[in-house]
């Protein structure tokens, strides 16, 4: 049990208190800020207090007692799942997302659902049906997206820990604006039952942590084979928090030097050749290393996200559960509708790109093309992995931006995600770790990224660095 | 691009203001990920998903054991109208 208790350092409070009060405590920092975060579309005291009560201080499973925010298109029984979008707005699930039946089954205690671009669309949070999450550090910024909401939650001290979905970046981006750790897994490590689809084969449940510890311990819980997935790999799942402390010399960082030029902003490149610096430290070797499709990342993106997105959403139709238009006159009229008025612009902008891009004529101009560069771009990493067992990248481009900057301006924003995307394109892991602050005080994330199930290797490596070079400073905005 | 055909294709009825909205980035979308043309392709098999050969090599079938269903009120708790164990819509023919 030794390691275990790590678990709760910073929160030696926690022995004394029961799992009931820490709970209430939880909920009314929740409450006390979302009027001026926004990050909570539901805050579920009943449910959460319901489930405090019934654990026991002493029952020692896994996560006792800990507070967890989920993003709001994890399927949570009985509850609330609306994915920030108008046409599920009163949708309640009617059965628990595996991972989250997993966090119930260790112990861990959900305490509400977090806000998110409309059906993880977005990069900002600014496409929610229900106003944009924001920047704790500076709330006329967005913290990210499209997991915003739950990277708030964290970032604000809210919670140690927070569910995340990604498909291009999701949980990393904001993380990195955010100023904590963002982790999106190897595909097929956690059972993505329950997650809402976007785009099938890129999406993935990701974690937010305050740091790489809370990550590591939610994943052990969360992570392997589930029946009820049939893309969940039967792979062994390794005790990830045991590997945290091990020593990291020897271990081999590639640097893709050529994506640090154009478009990367300065105060952002400073920092990662600092952190380049810091892993040699560290104990780390450093080498170069060429991704000379990661170029092409979003392009590719944007096109398999929004086929596969056109496909999966075309089940909201205001037939079975959801958002109904009124007063149309017959079937097909009452389609258009519902999904005229229960859609946002940003996804409507998506899935007619699906559409386009895989109507009649154009399928092999642009979705077979994609798929041919998305092997290319996998390849680049099946190299790269030949002499590193990671690769360091910033994790943004930028810090987080102001709310408005970028709404009118779709590639600009898509742009945010040049970073992230390759992982989700090849289905690799990936993390980011806070590595400093721009000069406007704003949290910069360092990315990296490894090879198919090397999730211990990544967290080793994010928990090595935070511990040696930690972010000192908390964003304005964070629990008493 | 037609952007109103597309938005009929995807079951969408979209407003002239929409229409206004969306062609113009649509046009600069599509002209973005075209950059991809720039590539020779020819010799590359297409990649299909995101599944690594674990996954490919784990069993997607379950074992066949009855489980509980869903059940045919709780389908019907969440349907906008509901009627007699059906989902009910507005009439399909004139």
């Amino acid at each position: 049990m030794a390691p275990r208790r790590r678990w709760f350092e910073g929160q030696i409070t926690y022995f004394f208190m029961s799992i009931v009060s820490n709970i209430e405590k939880t909920l009314d920092n929740a409450e006390s800020l979302n009027g001026e975060l926004n990050a909570f579309l539901s805050i579920e005291r009943e449910h959460a207090l319901g489930r405090a009560a019934e654990l026991d201080t002493a029952s020692g499973s896994k996560l006792n007692g800990l507070a967890v925010a989920v993003k709001d298109n994890i399927c949570t029984k009985g509850l609330r799942t609306s994915c920030g979008s108008q046409i599920l707005n009163n949708y309640k699930a009617h059965y628990d997302a595996t991972a989250i039946k997993r966090l119930k089954d260790a112990g861990a205690v959900m305490v509400g659902k977090t806000n998110m671009d409309e059906f993880a669309m977005g990069s900002s949070n600014e496409t929610s049906a229900f106003g944009p999450a924001k920047n704790p550090w500076d709330v006329t910024r967005v913290p990210g997206g499209s997991s915003g909401g739950s990277a708030v939650a964290v970032a604000s001290g809210v919670v140690r820990a927070a569910l995340g979905s990604e498909t291009g970046g999701s949980v990393r981006q904001p993380a990195s604006l955010c100023g904590i750790v963002g982790f999106k897994p190897t595909y097929g490590r956690i059972s993505r039952y329950g997650l809402v689809a976007f785009a099938s084969s890129l999406d993935n449940i990701g974690i937010f942590g305050q740091t790489t510890r809370d990550v590591a311990d939610v994943l052990g819980v969360i992570a392997g084979r589930d029946p009820l997935d049939s893309t969940s790999a039967d792979v062994p799942v390794p005790d990830f928090a045991a590997s945290l402390d091990n020593d990291i010399a020897g271990k081999t960082i590639g640097v893709p030097r050529a994506l640090l030029g154009e478009g990367l902003d300065e105060d952002v490149r400073e920092k990662i050749l600092a952190a380049i610096d810091n892993f040699e430290k560290l104990g780390a070797e450093i080498v170069d290393v060429e991704l000379p499709y990661a170029k092409y990342g979003i392009a590719v993106y944007y096109i398999i996200a929004t086929a596969e997105a056109s496909s999966n959403l075309a089940r909201f139709d205001g037939v079975r559960y959801g958002f109904r238009a009124e007063d149309a006159p017959g079937l097909r009229e009452m389609y258009f509708k519902t999904r005229e008025e229960g859609f946002g612009a940003e996804v409507k902008r998506r899935i007619m790109l699906g559409t386009y891009v895989l109507s009649s004529g154009y399928y092999d101009a642009y979705y077979s093309k994609a798929q041919k560069v998305r092997a290319l771009v996998k390849r680049d990493y099946t190299t790269a992995f030949e002499k590193c067992d990671a690769i360091l990248t910033p994790t943004s481009p930028d810090t987080a931006f102001k709310i408005g900057e970028r709404s009118d301006n779709p590639i600009a924003m898509y742009l945010s995600d040049i970073y992230t995307v390759s992982a989700n394109l090849a289905g690799i892991p990936a993390i980011s770790v806070p590595c400093g602050l721009s000069t406007e005080g704003l949290p910069i994330g360092l990315q990296l990224t490894g090879n198919f199930w090397s999730e211990d290797v990544l967290l080793k490596l994010a928990s090595k660095y935070e511990t040696a070079f930690p972010l000192k400073a908390k964003p304005s905005i964070y629990v008493g | 691009m037609d952007v109103r055909k597309i938005a009929k294709l995807a079951h969408l009825e979209i407003s002239d203001a929409e229409v206004a909205l969306y062609t113009p980035q649509m046009a600069d979308i599509v002209k973005y990920v075209e950059q991809l043309n720039e590539l020779d392709t020819d010799d590359i098999e297409p990649m299909l998903g995101g599944l690594t050969t674990e996954g490919e090599e784990t069993l997607t079938i379950r074992e066949d054991v009855v489980i509980e269903s869903l059940g045919q009120k709780a389908a019907l708790s969440e349907a906008p109208s509901g009627v007699a164990g059906h989902f009910q819509v507005p009439k399909v023919l004139n």
